[in-house]
């Protein structure tokens, strides 16, 4: 067992922070013959290739009688194509050591797939079979739903997860980006064969795709297979624009009693989307604020200075039509309010008071500094390049980021934090031992 | 891989049992004149370089009444030294385009930071400088003590399958120290005092019981000189303390029962085993792949796939212990599941494994497993840095060039062997977690 000094969730962290690039990454980026946009890095030093595809194919394109239904169809895409059954995929899969994954996500799907160069051709004939050609079993569908109708429950042990699908919930109501991906117990049960294998068709396209490779292979050479083996992966309908939640909720408080020692806590309201000029500035005054670790306000006031909290960091989250702002601590039940009172105080503080020039250099310089750092594994590189075509940053991105970053002034970190954080409007969410809280607002 | 796990302590401890990676030809070994020493490997695929203090020392060096303390005092050298403020530490790496972080395992406690080639004497000045000179300053004792706490409360209080863990462990464990949790009881680490710490850092933190692990973008020439400058300085002392506990033969099956609020029902199974030091480390590795390596491995297939018992089901081997820990299965059940059910499936597929031999295919297809994995892992330097690390704290880094030759000289009759010779109930503890509601507030 290892305990680490500091632990936030890295994942959110990915997505908070902002993309940076290696500098010898040298990314191509081409269009196959049946749409499919493809970005590849040649790394030579292993000989191994990762594969990252997004679909636009997330829960936001699901009815919401529906809820469920596209993480169904992703987790089914390695259970059954005309050729393979289950079982021989994953005997196929584990016999070369490699490792194929597929998940649902709000606007995407993903298909990760990283193995040996010498297995690079079995890789691609099972990845283009998942693509095209998958069935979706009854058989296999009834597992999967178990499977899914377990996980939801196992989430309900996680006070966490709790704490964020909460959150989510509260914020954007009636939206499917406030229902979990998973969707619900009864909504899963109820979904059928007949709308898996319509939401794969309708969805499942070249043209909504975005695949990125890296490693041991040519950009020709990858390009060259991909059009050999993805010529029966045809092109369909475009996806529409993601649009804006309709419903914004309201602020307020949410409780969820259970038995934990720790009320694990969030506070947020809504964020930008990822176009938002304002992004660059608002990444800088986050980190300031409480996405800094150690150097953050957040974890100064809170951790270092009190001693209420292991972990407390808060991000900005942006998606392409939307994004949300969270404030994320877990404390005891006793001092649960005292926290989230600092943290109110700390929020209001960054917007009446402009940061100290120390601050403000200090960020810029760990954001772009760091620039290399965060993306120093092919796996790491190939989810980078696909997250800059999806979000269109231009593969001119990493040359521009320390400009996007470095002319952030403190003037625009005090903007940026009266114009997107609103203590007014925080949602705040605690799940822990409500007994012991005291009495709430 | 469809696979779920425990969190980061399994991941970490998977990656280092399963795989090696390093061509550990390439690494250069220096020891100070003080007693320090220092490996070096120089990788020049990414930007950056990882430098690594090990301390080892870890919560195996612990007394009764004071587990927690090698944890509590990783905290404390953060809270600066007569030239470096509280917490000053991670600011400077990070505004210097860094990262770091520490932690603390049973065995060993590591500091460490990667940064940019032209920064890394930074860090190199730093570690030096709290080596020698930690002031663990009263001031922040009683404010790092409530985190510690809460990290407590975060990780196991309010985690069920950790919290199963922890006290599996304890029953496991009658006289080793591998027994107690590395973050403490909670009423151990309440009683633990700054002389503590002081008297624990003065017998430990000295360079004769550390060594430095560096890989990454930089050339030897240039930076051991910089090593050698800033470590060289700080006297030898004398050795500390070994650590000579052995845990007598277990003579019978064990069971331990947690009940506590949770959705789903949770069993571990944990059988004493030998670590790298017997050469049935080998075939124990290849034995828990073949039993829940992937979608194919008979645990997985059998319990995850056909039955429908369990959620997930997992086989962790650690081998790279400085002393013998062992093999564990671990499954999160489905609702409605009984855990005795699981357990006798559980135990019908171990049996098979004594009774009969695995195919060739099989055996193979575990190498392979093994083989792919260890050139993944070679991706990332900080996991190259930390499997050399390891190898040093147990046995001396140039065991790392034994395992694939050790691999791929295990035979089906091996691994028949292993599995009956360690996976008896008389060598086993069981826990079971048990979800209530009764506690419910």
């Amino acid at each position: 067992m290892k305990h680490l000094r500091w632990c936030a969730l890295a994942v959110l962290f990915a997505t908070a922070l902002v993309f940076p690039a290696m500098a010898n990454m040298v990314p191509q980026r081409t269009v196959l013959d049946n749409g499919l946009v493809l970005l590849t890095s040649q790394q030579r030093a292993l000989p191994m290739v990762s594969i990252e595809l997004l679909i636009e194919a997330g829960s936001r394109f699901e009815l919401a009688n529906q809820a469920g239904l596209a993480n169904l169809t992703a987790k089914l895409l390695t259970y059954g194509t005309r050729r393979r059954s289950a079982t021989e995929i994953s005997e196929a899969l584990d016999f070369i050591g490699a490792s194929l994954t597929t998940g649902g996500g709000k606007d995407v799907a993903s298909v990760s797939l990283t193995l040996l160069k010498k297995d690079l051709v079995t890789g691609l004939e099972l990845l283009a079979e998942i693509l095209t050609e998958s069935i979706f079993p009854q058989e296999e569908i009834d597992r999967q739903k178990q499977a899914v109708i377990a996980a939801i429950r196992a989430r309900e042990e996680d006070p966490g997860a709790v704490a964020e699908t909460t959150f989510a919930a509260a914020l954007f109501p009636k939206s499917p980006y406030g229902r979990p991906v998973e969707g619900t117990e009864p909504s899963v049960k109820s979904l059928e064969r007949k709308s898996l294998q319509e939401f794969f068709a309708q969805h499942y396209l070249p043209n909504r795709a975005i695949m990125s490779v890296v490693g041991d292979v040519a950009e020709q050479e990858i390009a060259k297979a991909l059009n050999q083996a993805l010529k029966g992966w045809t092109q369909g309908a475009q996806s529409s624009q993601p649009s804006v939640p309709a419903v914004i909720g309201a602020p307020q408080w949410v409780r969820v009693n259970k038995d934990l020692t720790q009320s694990n806590i969030v506070l947020g309201h809504q964020g930008v989307a990822r176009g938002n000029p304002d992004y660059y500035a608002i990444q800088v005054m986050n980190y300031i604020l409480g996405g800094g670790g150690f150097s953050s306000r957040a974890m100064d006031s809170i951790r270092n200075e009190r001693g209420l909290a292991y972990s407390v960091y808060c991000y900005f989250s942006a998606e392409k039509s939307h994004g949300t702002f969270q404030f994320v601590m877990q404390t005891k039940n006793e001092t649960a309010l005292e926290a989230i009172r600092i943290a109110k105080e700390e929020i209001r503080r960054i917007r009446e008071q402009p940061v100290s020039e120390q601050e403000l250099r200090d960020a810029k310089d760990y954001l772009i500094g760091s620039f290399p750092l965060r993306l120093d594994t092919n796996r790491k590189v190939a989810s980078f390049l696909a997250q800059v075509e999806y979000y269109q940053l231009g593969l001119d991105y990493p040359e521009r980021y320390a400009d996007l970053i470095g002319k952030v002034s403190r003037e625009d970190v005090q903007r940026v934090a009266k114009q997107y954080l609103h203590p007014e409007k925080l949602i705040t969410v605690v799940v822990g031992n409500l007994q012991r809280l005291g009495a709430t607002p | 891989m469809p696979r779920f796990r425990l969190g980061l302590a399994a991941v970490l401890i998977s990656m280092l049992s399963a795989l090696t990676s390093v061509d550990a030809a390439q690494v250069e070994e220096f020891t100070l004149e003080n007693g320090l020493k220092v490996l070096l490997l120089e990788d020049h695929k990414s930007p950056a370089v990882t430098f690594q203090v090990w301390y080892r020392v870890g919560a195996r060096n612990e007394k009764d009444g004071k587990s927690g303390l090698a944890h509590f005092l990783e905290h404390m050298m953060f809270k600066g030294t007569p030239t470096t403020g509280p917490e000053e530490y991670s600011r400077i790496i990070a505004k210097n385009g860094g990262r770091s972080n520490a932690f603390t395992s049973s065995d060993v406690t590591v500091y460490f930071a990667t940064m940019s080639r032209d920064k890394i004497g930074i860090e190199i000045e730093l570690e030096a400088d709290r080596m020698a000179n930690a002031l663990l300053g009263e001031t922040y004792f009683e404010a790092e003590k409530k985190v510690i706490q809460e990290e407590r409360r975060l990780r196991t209080e309010d985690n069920p399958a950790s919290a199963l863990g922890e006290v599996a462990s304890a029953v496991a464990f009658t006289i080793h120290p591998y027994r107690r949790p590395v973050v403490g009881w909670m009423q151990d680490i309440e009683n633990l005092t700054r002389q503590d710490l002081v008297d624990f850092y003065k017998l430990y933190y000295v360079p004769n019981n550390a060594f430095v692990v560096v890989i990454g973008d930089f050339s030897t020439a240039e930076i051991l000189p910089k090593i050698k400058s800033a470590f060289g300085k700080i006297p030898r002392r004398p050795e500390p303390p070994k650590v000579s506990s052995t845990e007598p033969e277990q003579r019978g099956e064990r069971s331990v029962i947690l009940k506590k609020e949770a959705q789903l029902p949770f069993i571990l199974a944990f059988y004493h085993a030998p670590n790298l030091k017997s050469p049935d480390s080998f075939a124990l590795d290849l034995l828990s792949v073949v039993l829940a390596g992937g979608r194919s491995s008979r645990l997985y297939h059998d319990l995850v796939y056909q039955q429908r018992l369990v959620r997930g089901v997992d086989a962790d081997y650690s081998a790279v212990s400085i002393d013998p820990t062992g093999l564990s299965i671990y499954a999160q059940l489905l609702p409605g599941i009984e855990p005795p059910t699981v357990g006798r499936e559980i135990d019908r597929l171990l049996e098979k494994a004594k009774s009969e031999l695995i195919s060739e295919r099989e055996l193979q297809k575990a190498k392979n497993q093994i083989e792919a994995a260890f050139i993944f892992a070679q991706d990332s330097i900080f996991g190259q840095a930390m499997k050399i690390g390891y190898y040093e704290a147990v046995g001396g880094w140039r065991q790392m060039n034994e395992y694939l030759d050790g691999i791929k000289k295990v035979s089906r009759e091996d691994i028949q062997r292993v599995a009956r010779q360690y996976l008896s109930a008389d060598r086993r503890t069981l826990g079971t977690l048990i979800p209530i509601k009764e506690n419910s507030p």
